[in-house]
């Protein structure tokens, strides 16, 4: 899968409480939510993003709480994937779970916000600024959970079955 | 080859005889547990997958402390959806009002936790558990939904680190100060998808309390899970507190670590993580003159008697300085009515502190104590993230009940001596 689109820079270390505050929290609709996505330090990116765009980050992207809330308000702006140095453990398990890819690749210094990159998100190569940079493979399991259609369509077929 | 105590927890649960960093294996859980902002999404999520039943009611765990007593009518929605789903569903460790208390404080006390057990929830701080010498850790609603129908979690193996803690306390230095050190020292993601294992005379020497707050910040690490070696404390423990059977894991000689730090405690001072990140460490002592809007004492952290205890110490006789608000939030029912016979509420009440119905409230900033623009306070919670406690201008200070107390009676970032 081929994905081109702007790009949005947010630097290391971006917790959960950044991507949806938690005054929200009790709300579940992923359009309530993505209205405030990165509320504390961007509160216009709501605005300004359009479907298609990738997150640019730098280390531990999706840090702090458990919150799903988080990639469902990133995933209620119409984002699908992020890229990173790295990720933040449980909010990798969660994007993966709400359908957001990401991929871990070094190219927070190589870009500019504002930048159109190329990604071929199955096999991880990223096309910016002239260069090609191959990002960390995804691991096989989770491959084999996102062609079953996620954790609860898997779950889906295993009680029907 | 050796195995250390998380690996052989995952592997028991596995049907396995060895597992190894990086495995990733389908383990039984003992425990699945949601609160009332993670659990709407998780029923949504039981819902899609045409779920009928959950794989056992009496291991399936809902605590409603997040935006409890309700905030707000949307969160009194949540909390009757998920009451409606326990009662139709038999769920029996429900909580919710004058039953409830903050998740990682009551469900240890409840007996619901034991050594060798694999925990899962949907909070971040779930690691807690790992101080009973337990497998826990945090997951999304969807994880969990998982896990409560199939009684089956997938898990990533983590490598080890281990910290090796040595020396001699210093007097109101606790497992707080401890954590906050460490963080300190390797950063908000030096034990990314780790496992932290907690050794030696000074952890020994620890309080189980203390050992809850230490395991519960394993997170602020990036840490999968923290987990410490069962002790007489540990034993004494359960057996007050749960009537199921335990199982002891002990790390192999021949463990694997991916890295071992050595620490002497008595040079573990009275840390402070100054915003915006829990490893943000310095020494109280350090800090100059900083002016305080807000105390809070309480959450997953430290709510419980130790810290209550420290808190009462410190504030008896002394009062709250002018335009300082100081919050008590004792974390359970139980921890509430021990402070209350104990005569803390007394001192606390005299001293013009605040006490608060057990709730996470402040903590993720949902509600009973807000910081407006430019307000700073000194909280013994665990994340000072922007925006934290409030305004997005406001600010938190980590630290542990004494300086906590210390800084509600000063008005100003303070060493325990100081106020006393």
């Amino acid at each position: 899968m081929i994905l081109k689109g702007r790009i949005w820079k947010f630097g290391d270390n971006i917790d959960t409480d950044i991507i949806i505050p938690a005054k929200y929290l009790a709300h579940t609709d992923p359009k309530v939510l993505s209205q405030h996505c990165m509320e504390p330090l961007a509160p216009d990116f709501p605005k300004k993003v359009k479907p298609g765009d990738i997150i640019v980050s730098g280390t531990n992207f999706g840090c702090g709480s458990s919150r799903e809330h988080a990639p469902l308000a990133i995933g209620g702006l119409g984002i699908g994937l992020i890229i990173a140095k790295t990720f933040a453990r449980i909010f990798y398990r969660n994007a993966f779970n709400k359908g957001i890819a990401l991929l871990e690749a070094d190219i927070y210094d190589l870009v500019d916000d504002g930048d159109e990159i190329e990604v071929d998100i199955s096999k991880g190569i990223i096309h910016c600024r002239g260069k090609e940079i191959h990002a960390k493979p995804i691991p096989p399991f989770m491959v084999e959970l996102i062609n079953e259609g996620g954790l609860i369509n898997h779950l889906k077929k295993k009680l029907e079955g | 080859m050796g195995m250390t105590i998380t690996e052989k927890i995952l592997a028991a649960h596995a049907d396995k005889e060895f597992v190894e960093p990086g495995e990733i294996v389908d383990c039984r859980i003992d425990l699945a547990m949601a609160n009332d902002i993670t659990a709407p999404l998780s029923l949504e999520e039981f819902e899609k997958a045409g779920a009928k039943k959950v794989f056992d009611t009496g291991k399936v765990v809902f605590v409603l402390d997040h935006f409890t007593p309700n905030k707000d009518i949307l969160s009194a929605e949540n909390c009757k959806k998920i009451r409606e789903f326990s009662i139709k569903h038999g769920i029996v460790n429900f909580f919710e009002g004058g039953q409830c208390g903050i998740e990682h404080a009551l469900l240890p006390e409840k007996g619901l936790v034991v050594a060798g057990d694999v925990v899962i929830g949907a909070d971040s701080h779930t690691c807690t558990y790992g101080a009973l010498g337990a497998f826990s850790t945090g997951m999304g609603s969807t994880d969990i939904t998982y896990g409560m129908v199939t009684g089956r979690i997938w898990f990533k193996v983590p490598e080890s680190i281990k910290f090796h803690c040595y020396g001699e306390w210093g007097k109101w230095v606790t497992g707080k100060e401890l954590i906050l050190h460490i963080l300190g020292m390797i950063g908000v993601d030096g034990a990314l998808y780790g496992a932290m294992e907690y050794t030696g005379d000074a952890i020994n020497a620890l309080s189980m309390d203390s050992r809850f707050s230490i395991a519960n910040m394993a997170i602020e690490a990036g840490a999968k899970n923290g987990i410490f070696h069962v002790d007489e404390k540990t034993t004494a423990f359960m057996k007050e507190h749960a009537a199921r059977p335990y199982t002891v894991y002990e790390s192999d000689a021949g463990a694997k670590y991916k890295q071992v730090y050595e620490i002497d405690v008595s040079k573990v001072g009275f840390t402070v993580a100054c915003p915006s990140l829990p490893s943000n460490a310095k020494d109280a002592g350090e800090l100059g003159n900083i002016d305080i809007d807000q105390v809070v004492i309480g959450s997953c952290t430290n709510g419980r008697m130790e810290d209550l205890e420290m808190a009462a110490t410190i504030l008896k006789g002394k009062k709250v300085a002018k335009h300082v608000r100081c919050i008590i939030i004792p974390a359970t029912p139980a921890i509430y009515g021990e402070a209350m016979r104990r005569g803390y509420f007394q001192i606390f009440l005299d001293a013009g502190c605040i006490i608060s119905p057990p709730t996470c409230g402040p903590c993720l900033g949902g509600h009973m104590g807000i910081l407006a623009k430019g307000e700073k306070a000194v909280a013994t919670t665990n994340r000072n993230f922007i925006g934290r406690m409030g305004h997005p201008e406001s600010e938190v200070y980590l630290a542990g009940p004494a300086v906590a107390a210390a800084t509600a009676i000063r008005g100003k970032i303070s060493r325990p001596e100081e106020a006393i």
